[in-house]
């Protein structure tokens, strides 16, 4: 099977051939697919197509039957990545008995970031009016933001966010959003889970998933002309008609885009050109 | 595992105790009252005196088993434990920050448990106040142990309520409060010599009596921290960074 994997070597994440297997049901079956450095990637697909588990499997606490994952060049789940990868899930994980700037002070201790860390990434999640309210008096949506605080402490090279935006206002949604660009701007990679397929716009690439297999690997202009759709919703549909997923590298979408003759392309393992990423 | 990051985690545990006045008074206040009431029960026999030294064993170690284990199960139960381990905090970072929180907690409990039951209900004791002390803190810390170990175990809160009647049931029973150990049947106190609440139990009440040596409690204690130590060691074993 021609995928992404394949076609990017300086990936924030590769995965090869994935298998996990939660209580009798296969999760993922045979997953392989590649995020690109500095860039939105958005996940998508229905409750249960085992977004979760592949983002569990990608920072290393969930096991797995068979399968590589390489993340930042090294094993998932390596000692090293443990300050350089940082994962959201969809439950805020913070104390609800700690204030705001207590729980961000306990895990800026745990990752051995610098004391300037917690004011840093409490003003850039704009929670400096609440930051000395204990977290379980807080909103949902700002209990979330607490969580996603604490992910930003040491200022981690891979974002891992479940669902951040989930029960969130759309102007909330909107400021989450622009927060997510400013880090990618800052160079670091996120892969962000929706099954809101609106927000797919907003990101670089798109990672269809449905039922543990990978229904699209592309950018998102590249999903909507493959399927000659104009909404991610309707060319997610069309995916599933069709039953033949679109697994096209940013290579493969470079050489298209510039008319170039697909016999003579580049070389297969050509790395990424992030000109070809973009999404409009 | 460093020394740092168990220190901040079982002052984060503390903080977090700090916050809830209600588990501050089921901690500090409720194995005295329960206590006063044995007491107060009896009042007009000398039971006391007798079953007195095995209620300071009792009441601290059921609190601090139940606080310990559902206050660990919280962890797993919000994700806060998923996202520790996913970062560079060691397993027995993680144990022994609790255990140290707790373990602190437990010396405060015994000292007010203590002196309430000798100052307050006129509870006799023959031998060392201090060696009294110490047997009845390593007691408390021994439902630390255990109820860090049982959580390790359990899923959900109610889970480990189901543990109470499996690991702590059996010890009040048979740990010699209703009758002492030697009057058991042949069986029963069989399996009362493998249980450590016994330990403590006949501990305290030597200490009370004043009917062994300090080297004969001491090697009591000695049992006891190893069943603290084994239980510690266990549960950060069973802590695992990846989960199915």
């Amino acid at each position: 099977m021609m995928n992404n994997a394949d076609a990017s070597s300086g990936a924030a994440v590769v995965v090869r051939g994935l298998h996990v297997r939660r209580g009798r049901n296969e999760v993922l079956d045979g997953l392989s697919l590649a995020v690109p450095r500095g860039r939105i990637v958005g996940l998508l697909g229905p409750s249960g197509s085992g977004k979760t588990t592949l983002m569990r499997a990608i920072v290393g606490v969930q096991v797995i039957r068979s399968g590589e994952i390489e993340v930042l060049g090294l094993p998932a789940g390596s000692a090293a990545l443990r300050t350089r990868v940082a994962y959201v899930t969809q439950q805020p994980s913070v104390y609800d008995d700690l204030t705001v700037r207590q729980n961000l002070r306990y895990f800026r201790r745990v990752l051995g970031a610098p004391a300037s860390d917690v004011e840093r990434v409490i003003d850039r999640t704009e929670l400096g009016p609440v930051a000395e309210r204990l977290v379980g008096t807080l909103s949902g949506g700002q209990r979330g933001r607490v969580s996603l605080a604490a992910a930003l402490l040491g200022s981690p090279e891979l974002l891992v966010l479940d669902e951040p935006t989930v029960g969130l206002d759309p102007v909330l949604r909107v400021e989450l959003w622009a927060l997510f660009r400013a880090l990618a701007d800052d160079g670091v990679t996120l892969l962000v889970s929706s099954h809101v397929m609106d927000e797919a716009k907003r990101c670089d690439r798109l990672l269809l998933m449905r039922d543990g297999e990978l229904l699209a690997d592309d950018t998102v202009d590249g999903v909507l002309e493959v399927t000659g759709t104009d909404d991610v919703e309707a060319a997610f549909l069309r995916l599933i008609e069709r039953g033949e997923p679109d697994l096209r590298s940013p290579a493969e979408r470079e050489r298209r885009a510039h008319g170039r003759h697909e016999a003579s392309a580049a070389p297969a393992h050509a790395p990424a050109d992030p000109e070809a990423e973009e999404p409009r | 595992m460093t020394l740092s990051r168990t220190f901040t985690t079982a002052g984060r545990v503390l903080a977090q105790i700090r916050h809830d006045p209600r588990t501050i008074g089921l901690l500090v206040v409720v194995p005295s009252l329960l206590i006063g009431l044995v007491a107060w029960i009896f009042t007009d026999t000398d039971v006391f005196s007798g079953i007195g030294p095995a209620m300071i064993a009792l009441f601290p170690f059921i609190v601090m088993f139940l606080v310990t284990s559902i206050a660990t199960l919280r962890e797993r139960r919000s994700g806060t434990l998923e996202r520790l381990l996913s970062m560079p905090l060691g397993k027995g970072d993680f144990i022994l920050g609790y255990a140290l929180a707790f373990g602190l907690l437990a010396v405060v409990q015994t000292a007010v448990a203590v002196s309430f039951a000798v100052w307050v209900c006129g509870l006799e004791i023959s031998g060392s106040i201090w060696l009294l002390f110490a047997v009845a803190v390593a007691d408390a810390l021994l439902g630390t142990a255990l109820g860090l170990l049982a959580s390790a175990f359990a899923r959900t809160e109610f889970q480990v309520v189901q543990f109470m009647p499996v690991l702590v049931f059996p010890q009040i029973l048979l740990g010699g409060i209703f009758i002492p150990r030697d009057q058991l049947p042949a069986v029963l106190e069989a399996i009362s010599e493998w249980l450590p609440l016994s330990y403590a139990i006949d501990a305290l009440q030597a200490v009370a009596a004043d009917s062994e040596s300090t080297a004969w409690v001491v090697g009591k204690l000695l049992v006891i921290g190893a069943w603290i130590v084994g239980s510690i060691v266990v549960g950060s074993i069973t802590l695992r960074r990846r989960t199915p």
